[in-house]
């Protein structure tokens, strides 16, 4: 059974997802709940590293495109950032980054809502 | 052996690069989800026979299974914006399959089994810009 780690950590008014190794449809029922909770917590700037996300199937994106209009209606984002090439290639074949922010770097995004805070 | 293992034994051996051997493998795992999800309906004593015909200038794989047939006819177009908006997520797979292979069929022998056949060749253009940014 492949590995699947969320880890998350706030800071600065906004949330960062940590996502390591297979994002399939076994794992992605873990992002939903991740999503949930930000969700009832009510954080809705978040940043998903995907550095450590080693392979991503339909099961995983389609978690990205159920929550992220509730975020937004909430004036928040989920920007996605550090994708390998393999990685942010299953992302671009969807067109996400037609829809979503890609940044090569957390930092970046975190910075972005701090833009948009101010 | 696990279905990605298996995959990836195969298509590294046919001479593929990085990125078609992961296209194949995520083109494989999206139908097999397919298929435990709507064939089988999440059953977890059923069988799902994947067979590889390697050739000299394609690698085939065909996938059988023995539950509820998949009417592809069905699947509609995929729409981003729609799917966000209507919070769909059915036929994302479906798509995938048809970016990530040359060819995607779907046979089916009434009352017996159904089979999904995936082709990739192997001089076709890689999958998609992963390697351009």
């Amino acid at each position: 059974m492949n590995d699947f780690k969320i880890h998350h950590r706030d800071g600065d008014g906004v949330s960062v997802i940590e996502l390591k190794g297979y994002l399939d449809a076994h794992t992605a029922p873990d992002l939903e709940t991740a999503f949930q909770k930000l969700l009832t917590e009510k954080k809705y700037n978040v940043v998903v590293n995907c550095r450590d996300l080693s392979y991503i199937s339909s099961a995983g994106l389609g978690v990205f495109m159920a929550y992220v209009e509730d975020i937004r209606k909430n004036m928040g984002d989920i920007k996605l950032t550090n994708m390998s090439p393999k990685v942010y290639n299953v992302f671009d074949l969807l067109g996400f980054p037609i829809l979503y922010e890609i940044y090569n770097d957390e930092h970046e995004a975190v910075s972005r809502f701090k833009e948009i805070k101010k | 052996m696990e279905v990605r293992e298996f995959i990836d034994a195969a298509a590294r051996a046919f001479g593929f690069s990085e990125k078609n051997i992961a296209n194949i493998i995520l083109a494989v795992d999206e139908a097999c989800t397919n298929i435990i999800k709507h064939a089988y309906h999440y059953a977890t004593d059923q069988e799902i026979e994947i067979s590889i015909f390697p050739g000299r200038h394609s690698f085939e794989i065909r996938i059988y299974d023995n539950g509820k047939a998949f009417d592809p006819s069905l699947v509609r177009a995929l729409d981003l914006k729609d799917h966000i908006g209507q919070k769909r997520r059915g036929g994302l797979g479906v798509y995938l399959m048809k970016r990530l292979m040359d060819k995607v069929e779907y046979n089916f022998i009434p009352g017996k089994r159904n089979e999904v056949h995936l082709i990739k060749y192997r001089s076709s253009a890689p999958t998609g810009t992963g390697d351009e940014r």
